[in-house]
């Protein structure tokens, strides 16, 4: 039995740890550790970590369906975790890289293609972050459900965001890019899967009680 | 900075610091020390001042050596020299053959006789960055002088090494990044251009396996892609060749590359440029990039009457 702080506590050091990379990367930036170029390097990381929570994020519920692994708790947190790191990625694209030269950044948005995917990937987290409260899913009731759905729509955009962004597919694009199209197809598959293993556990019931 | 051109740079520079100056100062260990066994290979190289210097500062040897892109040893900047200790430069031969009277084979005493100079250039990548690299070599006009090329040979078409069982990013996985051999190609006249040069060092010494070892192209009004490392294979041939970024993504690799401000790659703006190890983390260097960066004045000729953003 875990004692009671254990549950708060643990989303909080979900944060804690989560934003390590980000910390640890600023610091190697600032402190002229990142060798060549470091701003790159930089937005390049925060925006692979972003991805990662994306991912997570949807991860959750497939754990719970198909391995049993109850992550639920964490789930708002993962998804605050990428909304940060995509704004982090987008303000170091912003102030480091482009350093305010707002022509040009705008011409990027609107003329590449990458960049206008990836943009509007942070437009649509905005809403989401702004409702991940208990007051706003209240508030919202099953409008929020549909809301979060953009979720889908956000990691696909994501992932091909960073494929369209490199010259050549390495492994880690491929993989991302993969792993997000099976975390949404999973979606449409989930209630068969679900009642196909309730049906199973009915009959296994059914079977033992007859014994 | 005003560096003349009589000194040898390796005699500018004292060798405990050409390594990393900014490591040295930042008192960081790791970028200096890990370099330190590499230099063992190379080796002093004699040569003289050569025409075309610069007044800008040179990127630190650290930079040049460990900041590259080389996809045969992986697609990474640090990869090249972190994954190219088991290729071996030597013995080496280059063979200049097709539309030529003469078709000959070099081997490294033959081109290092050559009269080596330095050549201090600008390197722009097409990645929007770009460094100051005092090269060491020759102009590759004097090889294709050797050669006599015939009068129907009107470009030249160059083949990097294929050695899987050296070279980690040519083993067949499942993400072949791109075709091998790497291949570029450039019209004869640029070929000639007194700019352009086979590169066997810098800073005084040999080639390090991650800059293309042993001999390597530099033309420096064109983006860092058309400078093809490890040449073991030039031919002179007929019709434009094909090249290996071109054939990847032609709307975005053209074979000629001219370093062009005014030409986007579709993906980012060449408007701008970051100068590697200037400026620091709050205040990168962003400047402006030059059309035929900056040697407008010895090549724009060559393209007299040609649409440079058809022919990009």
């Amino acid at each position: 039995m875990q004692p009671r702080w254990w549950g708060p506590a643990s989303i909080w050091l979900v944060y804690g740890v989560g934003f390590i990379p980000a910390i640890w990367y600023f610091w190697l930036g600032a402190s002229g550790q990142l060798p060549g170029n470091a701003v790159k390097i930089f937005e390049h990381l925060l925006g692979v970590w972003a991805l990662r929570f994306l991912l997570a994020t949807l991860a959750v519920t497939p754990l719970r369906d198909l391995a049993g692994i109850n992550l639920l708790r964490f789930r708002r947190a993962l998804g605050l975790l990428a909304f940060w790191y995509v704004l982090m990625h987008f303000a170091t694209y912003m102030l480091l890289d482009q350093q305010l030269n707002l022509p040009e950044i705008g011409k990027d948005i609107a003329k590449r293609p990458f960049i206008t995917i990836g943009m509007a990937c942070l437009v649509f987290l905005l809403p989401l972050a702004l409702t991940s409260n208990n007051w706003a899913i209240r508030r919202l009731g099953p409008r929020w459900r549909s809301l979060h759905k953009l979720a889908y729509l956000i990691v696909l955009g994501g992932a091909l965001h960073y494929t369209m962004a490199v010259k050549v597919v390495t492994a880690e694009p491929f993989l991302y890019f993969t792993l997000a199209i099976l975390l949404v197809a999973y979606r449409p598959l989930r209630s068969p899967i679900l009642n196909w293993k309730k049906d199973r556990r009915l009959k296994t019931a059914s079977t033992t009680s007859r014994q | 900075m005003r560096i003349s051109t009589s000194i040898p740079s390796s005699e500018i520079t004292p060798e405990k610091f050409y390594f990393n100056r900014r490591a040295f100062l930042a008192g960081s260990l790791g970028a200096a020390a890990s370099l330190l066994p590499l230099s063992a290979a190379a080796s002093s190289l004699d040569y003289k001042p050569g025409p075309y210097g610069t007044d800008e500062a040179w990127s630190t040897f650290a930079d040049i050596t460990t900041y590259n892109n080389f996809y045969e040893f992986g697609t990474g900047k640090a990869d090249p020299s972190n994954n190219s200790a088991n290729f071996k430069p030597t013995p080496w031969t280059i063979s200049v053959d097709g539309l030529v009277s003469k078709p000959t084979t070099f081997d490294l005493d033959d081109l290092m006789a050559l009269e080596l100079e330095e050549r201090v250039y600008r390197m722009r990548c097409v990645e929007a960055w770009s460094m100051v690299i005092p090269w060491i070599g020759f102009p590759l006009s004097r090889i294709l002088d050797k050669v006599e090329p015939l009068g129907s040979a009107k470009y030249v078409a160059f083949e990097t090494v294929v050695r899987p069982e050296e070279i980690p990013g040519q083993r067949g996985r499942l993400f072949q990044t791109l075709d091998w051999p790497y291949v570029e190609g450039l019209r004869l006249d640029e070929a000639c251009h007194p700019l352009t040069i086979l590169a066997t060092g810098l800073y005084g010494r040999t080639l390090l396996n991650q800059n293309g070892a042993p001999v390597r192209l530099v033309v420096p009004w064109k983006y860092g892609f058309k400078g093809i490392k490890s040449i073991v294979r030039i031919t002179l041939v007929e019709n434009q060749p094909e090249t290996t970024w071109r054939n990847m993504a032609p709307q975005e690799y053209g074979f000629f590359a001219n370093v062009n401000p005014a030409v986007d790659h579709p993906r980012w703006s060449q408007a701008t440029e970051i100068r590697i190890g200037e400026g620091g983390f709050f205040g990168a260097a962003r400047r402006e990039t030059l059309p035929f960066n900056g040697y407008g004045d010895e090549v724009a000729s060559l393209y007299d009457g040609m649409d440079l953003r058809s022919f990009y």
